[in-house]
């Protein structure tokens, strides 16, 4: 059976080129980067290439201020403890609520230690209270740290304008990028970013590689000690291949942002959403239809159950995710979505479907053509149904 | 993913008896939109001999909750009502092969659906919501009564805080009673409260008590604070009521050393430990 894969949020097709790039690093150029020697030393200059591939990606000044990561959960927790180990003094944190659990986790932590931990509440559109934000910023604040673009709705903040504000107060803004980087223009330095975090996988890059942004002259403590590799903020053997794999992603995702890929990409989501709005009753769609990344729809089907929708278009190959609290082993409903005030009739029946540059038009078609039916089904079957009528 | 069985499969893609009877004679109904599951199972009954001759379902829910449904109308169809009330949610799992453990509540709204549906039919055929009464709720996010959770303790060997929320949800939503269902899985399970020790005085303790005293109180109340700020402390010796400390990490050579152990672990130590008490640098 063909797999119909959307559900790009959640990971992506590593590249054949990206593979490509890793292989020799794998086998007959196995030299540690940290060596004397030429065989292995001689690796440093596929990671400096690789590091100026990411930088660029980006938009960072320089090369060096990219530290190469395990993953982007590794990035947002050294970010976040870097920034409160730095500055001791400062005893007041502040985030959004609808972060992804490898923010949103260490937030906790800390508010446990006797931080004071602000979450930012959202609108039914998922936009960031920026009110709300300004009137608990001050000078006591240590770290601002507020997501790029939402991975379930897509929604993007207003990074530059809350970057500002926190330095207006003297804090540090970090900024989990992982579902921004590669489907938007990202620009550290013209958004005033002081680190961000970003992972491979999620723009066709290999899993297992990230890569935290760190501002020259941030203040900074290491996660991770031991050796002096990468200039001594991230301890640990350097992981040539997918570093050099992470390089190859950002090289295309540089170039697939400025070839009309997201354009395209873009259309494809629009049709999809449009049809499912034409053909299927009482559906809703969550997020911000202005300010939203180009590849993620994320749909409420009244009345039925997330999972149950899930497991039907899994039957015919269609890979998509829910909000559902029935999916991921929780009782309650996506964080995201209650946080943003949907209603609980709505949150239980989120479909995300995010679509790549792999993504198709007969997919697009296929899922058109099967999912009415699919709801239909689970409607009949529900006790429900016959509220929406 | 869930590990689903091939069972469980076959009732969510082809579930059986969907549907409600036209004046049935029971209705039970169980869960809400905001649960997210919900179940109505209809009867029709012979009343000469008991018997139930059709049962259909509606559910909202997970495929584990379509299946449970759909399995337990197999499972009561041809049964009086004596035989259909002694059938367990351990049952409905049963027949399902097995259910994940996160999912064994799908099996319990069957169960309760079903109580509700002889309830409705023993009344005269008026629908019945199964409700639990709402002086026992333990579990407000869930609305879960004391005696779901005792039951469904007794009835699946259950040991665990995190047993009890598979079961029935409750602990699940913003976990504030996981302390009172750990006390009916203490009551259920037999096992007591310990009655604390009566407390010895400073003065009446052995010495090796007096530094596991302060060890504790060091552990749990001090050296968290000063990890904060990225040093630590030590007990080096213990002379009379005088305790020797050493400051270590970033607190060694701090400005601020003999504030910190005269304001903050003395002071400490005297609350917890003992009034007498008095800290110098070792």
């Amino acid at each position: 059976m063909k797999v119909i894969y959307l559900d790009n949020n959640a990971t992506t097709q590593c590249a054949p080129a990206v593979v490509e790039a890793m292989l020799p690093y794998f086998s007959e150029k196995y030299g540690n980067a940290s060596s004397m020697h030429t065989f292995g030393g001689g690796n440093r200059h596929a990671i400096d290439t690789a590091r100026q591939q990411v930088a660029d990606l980006i938009g960072a000044a320089h090369a060096e201020e990219i530290i190469f990561t395990s993953c982007a959960t590794e990035s947002d927790n050294t970010a976040i403890f870097s920034a409160v180990h730095t500055q001791p003094k400062k005893k007041h944190i502040i985030t959004s609520a609808v972060e992804h659990p490898a923010v949103m986790e260490p937030y906790k932590y800390l508010e446990a230690k006797g931080y004071r931990v602000d979450f930012i509440g959202v609108d039914e559109l998922g936009r960031f209270d920026m009110a709300r934000f300004q009137s608990v910023l001050d000078e006591d604040t240590a770290l601002v740290s507020v997501m790029w673009a939402n991975s379930e709705t897509g929604t993007i903040f207003p990074i530059a304008d809350i970057a500002r504000l926190a330095h207006e107060k003297g804090a540090l803004f970090h900024t989990d990028a992982v579902q921004a980087v590669g489907k938007i223009p990202v620009n550290v330095q013209e958004a005033d970013i002081d680190m961000l975090s970003l992972s491979g996988h999620k723009f066709h890059g290999p899993k297992g590689v990230g890569a935290l942004y760190v501002r020259r002259g941030t203040l900074f403590m290491p996660y991770l000690m031991g050796g002096h590799q990468e200039r001594h903020r991230r301890a640990g053997t350097e992981n040539v291949p997918y570093i050099v794999g992470l390089g190859k992603a950002a090289e295309l995702a540089q170039q697939r942002l400025s070839d009309g890929t997201s354009r395209r990409i873009a259309t494809l989501r629009d049709k999809l959403e449009k049809g499912i709005l034409a053909t299927v009753p009482d559906v809703k769609v969550n997020g911000d239809p202005v300010h939203r990344v180009p590849n993620t729809t994320n749909i409420s089907f009244g009345y039925i159950e997330g999972e149950s929708i899930l497991m039907y278009l899994n039957d015919l190959g269609i890979c998509a995710s829910s909000g559902s609290a029935c999916t991921s082993g929780s009782l309650e409903p996506s964080h995201v979505l209650r946080a943003m005030g949907v209603p609980f009739q709505f949150a239980h029946g989120s479909i995300r479907f995010s679509l790549s540059d792999q993504t198709t038009e007969a997919d697009i078609d296929l899922v058109l053509k099967e999912l009415p039916a699919i709801i239909e089904r689970l409607r009949k079957i529900s006790p429900f149904s016959r509220l929406a009528a | 993913m869930w590990d689903y069985t091939d069972k469980v499969m076959d009732h969510f893609r082809n579930p059986r008896n969907v549907g409600a009877i036209p004046n049935a004679d029971g209705t039970g109904q169980v869960g809400s939109l905001v649960c997210g599951d919900a179940l109505k199972l209809t009867i029709k009954v012979n009343k000469e001999t008991d018997v139930i001759e059709d049962a259909k379902f509606e559910t909202f829910g997970c495929a584990s909750a379509i299946a449970s449904s759909s399995i337990l109308t197999e499972m009561i169809k041809g049964k009086t009502i004596a035989e259909a009330s002694k059938i367990t949610n351990q049952d409905i799992a049963d027949a399902l092969g097995t259910l994940p453990a996160e999912k064994m509540h799908c099996s319990v709204m069957g169960m309760e659906a079903l109580e509700a549906a002889v309830k409705s039919y023993r009344q005269g055929g008026q629908p019945v919501v199964f409700e639990q009464q709402e002086e026992k709720i333990v579990c407000h996010c869930f609305n879960v009564s004391e005696e779901t959770i005792i039951k469904a303790i007794r009835a699946n060997h259950l040991k665990t805080v995190e047993d009890v929320t598979h079961f029935t949800k409750a602990g699940g939503g913003c976990g504030r009673c996981k302390g009172e269902i750990q006390k009916i899985l203490n009551k259920v399970n037999g096992a007591c409260e310990i009655p604390a020790a009566a407390k010895k005085s400073f003065a009446q303790m052995t010495v090796v008590e007096k530094i596991k005293a302060i060890e504790l109180v060091l552990e749990e109340e001090i050296r968290p604070k000063l990890n904060m700020d990225g040093g630590s402390a030590e007990l080096v010796d213990l002379d009379g009521t005088t305790v020797k400390i050493r400051l270590t990490g970033m607190c060694s050579g701090c400005a601020g050393a003999a504030g910190t152990l005269k304001n903050f672990i003395e002071k400490t130590l005297k609350e917890k430990v003992d009034a007498s008490l008095s800290v110098e640098q070792a």
